[in-house]
C-alpha cells in the first residue's frame, strides 16, 4: 500500500543531483576498492567509513549503498580475471569465470556477472520493498526477550555454521564480546575493563574494531607471508554477450534471486551457501553440463545474481531487526551507530526519509553499477596489476586515516594497532573474524535486552522465554547446537 | 571476506602434527584466552555491589559469564591442541602458506605505524602519514627511491586536502600546512 508512496518519496530523495553524485562516487569507489585483490566488501566499507564522516546521514547512507553493491560487484571481477576471490560470495564465480577468461571468453564472463548482478539486485531490492515494511510492523511488537533470543541465535549461527572449528568460532565470539564490554555499563554507569583510564570509559569505537580486525590484521598477516612474484591477471576487453550467451543466461539470472534472497535474510553466513546452491542448481539444469568446470556461462550468471539478491536479503534483516547476517552488514550497522541511528523495527517510523532514500538508492546504485561497469571493465582489470607493497601500504594508510578521523586522537591509532595485532593472531590460529565483529556490535545490545527482560520478570529466568517467538527462536538454536552431535551419533550408530 | 573462504580447516593435522613450535604457539593462544578470561572475571568482581544496581542483574553478571566462558574455552582448546588439533591459518591470494612468518617485515611495518602515532601530533597529518606510507612500502619490499617518496607525499597531501577541505573531516595540517 503506502510502501509505494514512500518509495516514490525515496526516489525524490535519491535522485537529487547531490545524492545522485554521492551514489555514483560510492559505486565507483566501492568497485575500485572491491576489485583490488585481497580486499573484500567488508574491508572496503570499513576503509571507506571516514569518507562519509563529514556528510549528513542520508547522503552518507546513499553513498554506502553504492559502496556495498560496488564492492560486491568488484569481487567478481577479481574472481574471473585473477582466480582469487576477494570474498566468500565470489568463490563460486571463479570456478567457471576464470576458465572462461583463460579461454578468451573474459568479456562474456564479465558481462554475465554484471548483468547477473543487475538482475539479482533489482529483483532482490523489489522483494526488500515488499517485505521490509511488513517485517518491521510485525517486529515493532516484539519485546526484550525476543530480541535477546534473536541475538543469541545470531551468535550461535555465526559460530557454528561458519568456519571449521566451533570451539575457535566461540573463542572469536568471546573476544568480540570482551571488547564490547569495555567502557561504562549502559544501565548503571559502572566502569568495566577500563583499568582506570578515561580514554577507555567511552568504550572502544566499533569502527576501530572493524578496521583493525579486517584491514590492519589482514595487511600484517599478508606481510608476514607475502608471496613474491604471484599470479598475473588476464587482460580483457569490453564486456558483451552474444545471442547464444543470452539464451543460456537469462534463466539462471532469474533463478538466482529465488535462492539468494531468502538465504541473505537469515543468519546463515551470507552469500556463501546460496551461491554454491545456485551453482549446483544451474549445473543440474544446464543443457551444457559437460562444459561445467571448463567455463560454463551459466555457472557465472546464476551465482552472481544469487549473491546480489542475497545482499538485498541481508538488508531486510539489518534494517528491520538491526541484525547483521554478514560481515558487510555488521560494518554497515557500525556506520548506522556512528550516526546515532539504531536500525530496527522503529527505523521505518522514525527515519522514514532516510530508510526509503536508502532503499531507492539501492535501485539507483544497481542501475549505475551496470552503466558504469560495463564500459569501465578494462580499467578495473588494470587495477589488478597494482604492486603489492603499494596495495598493503595503502590499506595501512587508509586504515590509519579512518581510525584517526574518528576522534583526532593518536591514542586511537595505538588501539587500532593492538586490535590489528589481535586480527593477525586470529588469522594465524584460524579464529574466524566475523564472530568477533558480531560480538562487539551486538554484545552490548544483547546484554541490555537480557537485563531488561529479567528486570520485568523480577529476576526469574522464565522472563527470557515468556513469548512464543522467543521459544521458537530457542528451538532453532537448540537444533543448530544439537546438529553436529546428532550427526556424530548417527555415524556412530551406522558403524 | 576471505576468512570464510578457506574450505575444510581444522584438520587434526597429522601430517605436520607434532611440530613442537606449532603446538607451543597454539598453547600460547590458550594461555592468552585463559589470562584474558581471568582478567575479565577479576575486573567484574571489583565492581562495587551496592545501591547503584538496577534490577536483578547487575553490571558484573555478563562479564562474569564472558570471562568464565573464556576460561572454559581456553581449557577445551588446550585439550584439543594436545590431542593434535590445529587451527587452519587463513589463506589468500597474496599469501604463501609454506614460508615461515617474515617477522622482519612485520616489525618494520609496526615501526612505520608507531612513527606515525608519534609524529602526527607535532608534525601534522601530511608529513606523518607520508612517513607511514613510505615506511610501509619499504617494509613490504619496494625500493624505488624516487617514485615511493613522491607517491607517499602525493597520497598524504591529497588525502589531507580531500578530507580536511572537501569532506569537512578536520585533520591537523601541522607546520607544513602553516607554511604553504
Amino acid at each position: 500500500m503506502d510502501a509505494f508512496t514512500h518509495l516514490l518519496d525515496g526516489f525524490g530523495t535519491a535522485l537529487t543531483p547531490a545524492h545522485l553524485a554521492f551514489a555514483a562516487i560510492g559505486v565507483i569507489l566501492g568497485t575500485a576498492i572491491g576489485v583490488l585483490p585481497g580486499i573484500g566488501p567488508a574491508m572496503a566499507v570499513a576503509l571507506l567509513l571516514p569518507v562519509t564522516y563529514g556528510l549528513d546521514s542520508t547522503a552518507a547512507f546513499i553513498m554506502f549503498a553504492g559502496i556495498y553493491y560496488g564492492g560486491m560487484f568488484g569481487g567478481s571481477t577479481t574472481s574471473i580475471l585473477l582466480n582469487t576471490p576477494g570474498e566468500s560470495a565470489a568463490v563460486v564465480t571463479a570456478i567457471e569465470g576464470n576458465p572462461m577468461a583463460r579461454s578468451g571468453r573474459g568479456p562474456q564472463a564479465l558481462a554475465a556477472a554484471a548483468i547477473g548482478h543487475f538482475v539479482g539486485g533489482m529483483v532482490g531490492t523489489t522483494a526488500l520493498v515488499l517485505l521490509a515494511p511488513a517485517v518491521a510492523s510485525v517486529a515493532v511488537d516484539i519485546g526484550a526477550p525476543d530480541y535477546f533470543a534473536i541475538m543469541v541465535l545470531a551468535f550461535v549461527a555465526v559460530t557454528s555454521v561458519l568456519g571449521a572449528s566451533r570451539l575457535r568460532g566461540l573463542a572469536s565470539l568471546l573476544l568480540g564480546l570482551t571488547l564490547g564490554l569495555v567502557g561504562l555499563d549502559q544501565m548503571t554507569g559502572q566502569s568495566r575493563l577500563t583499568f582506570g583510564t578515561l580514554h577507555l570509559s567511552d568504550g572502544i569505537d566499533v569502527v576501530l574494531v572493524a578496521v583493525g580486525l579486517f584491514a590492519v590484521g589482514e595487511a600484517l598477516w599478508v606481510a608476514a607471508h607475502l608471496r613474491h612474484g604471484g599470479s598475473s591477471p588476464i587482460p580483457v576487453g569490453r564486456p558483451w554477450l552474444s545471442r547464444d550467451d543470452l539464451r543460456r543466461t537469462w534463466k539462471p539470472w532469474l533463478r538466482g534471486p529465488l535462492i539468494g534472497f531468502p538465504f541473505g535474510a537469515v543468519p546463515a553466513g551470507g552469500a556463501e551457501i546460496p551461491t554454491f546452491l545456485s551453482y549446483a542448481t544451474e549445473k543440474r539444469l544446464s543443457k551444457h553440463r559437460d562444459e561445467f568446470g571448463k567455463g560454463a556461462i551459466e555457472g557465472v550468471a546464476g551465482p552472481e545474481s544469487t549473491a546480489s539478491a542475497s545482499a538485498a536479503g541481508t538488508m531486510v534483516t539489518m534494517l528491520t531487526l538491526g541484525l547483521p547476517t554478514t560481515a558487510v552488514a555488521a560494518v554497515m550497522l557500525a556506520a548506522f551507530q556512528q550516526y546515532g541511528i539504531q536500525p530496527g523495527p522503529l527505523l521505518f517510523q522514525r527515519e522514514t526519509d532516510l530508510v526509503w532514500g536508502l532503499i531507492a538508492s539501492l535501485f539507483v546504485g544497481t542501475v549505475l553499477l551496470l552503466l558504469i561497469n560495463l564500459p569501465l571493465a578494462p580499467v578495473w582489470a588494470k587495477l589488478l596489476r597494482i604492486p603489492r607493497p603499494y596495495l598493503y601500504g595503502g590499506i595501512l594508510f587508509f586504515a590509519s586515516v579512518g581510525a584517526y578521523a574518528v576522534g583526532g586522537d593518536p591514542v586511537d591509532l595505538v588501539v587500532l594497532l593492538l586490535i590489528g595485532l589481535l586480527g593477525f593472531a586470529m588469522r594465524r590460529f584460524g579464529l574466524p573474524v566475523l564472530p568477533a565483529i558480531l560480538g562487539v556490535i551486538l554484545g552490548p545490545g544483547a546484554e541490555l535486552q537480557m537485563r531488561r527482560a529479567l528486570q520485568i520478570s523480577d529476576g526469574s529466568l522464565t522472563g527470557l522465554v515468556n513469548s512464543p517467538l522467543a521459544v521458537a527462536v530457542y528451538a532453532v538454536v537448540a537444533v543448530l547446537l544439537a546438529w553436529p552431535l546428532a550427526r556424530r551419533l548417527v555415524r556412530a550408530a551406522r558403524r | 571476506m576471505s576468512e570464510m573462504t578457506h574450505g575444510h580447516g581444522h584438520e587434526h593435522g597429522h601430517e605436520h602434527g607434532d611440530r613442537t613450535p606449532v603446538r607451543r604457539s597454539e598453547l600460547g593462544l590458550c594461555a592468552f584466552l585463559l589470562v584474558l578470561g581471568g582478567l575479565v572475571c577479576v575486573d567484574a568482581l571489583r565492581i562495587p555491589d551496592d545501591f547503584t544496581r538496577r534490577g536483578p542483574v547487575g553490571p558484573e553478571a555478563v562479564p562474569m559469564l564472558v570471562g568464565g566462558l573464556l576460561v572454559l574455552v581456553s581449557v577445551l582448546l588446550a585439550v584439543d591442541v594436545l590431542r593434535g588439533g590445529r587451527g587452519q591459518a587463513e589463506a589468500g591470494e597474496d599469501i604463501d602458506p609454506d614460508t615461515p612468518a617474515d617477522w622482519r617485515t612485520v616489525a618494520m611495518l609496526l615501526a612505520a605505524f608507531l612513527a606515525n602515532v608519534a609524529l602526527i601530533g607535532p608534525l601534522g597529518f601530511p608529513i606523518a602519514m607520508a612517513v607511514l606510507f613510505w615506511g610501509s612500502v619499504y617494509a613490504l619490499g619496494s625500493r624505488d627511491m624516487v617514485r615511493d617518496p613522491l607517491l607517499a607525499a602525493g597520497l598524504s597531501l591529497l588525502t589531507w586536502f580531500v578530507f580536511d577541505r572537501l569532506l569537512g573531516v578536520p585533520l591537523p595540517g601541522g607546520p607544513l600546512m602553516g607554511v604553504l
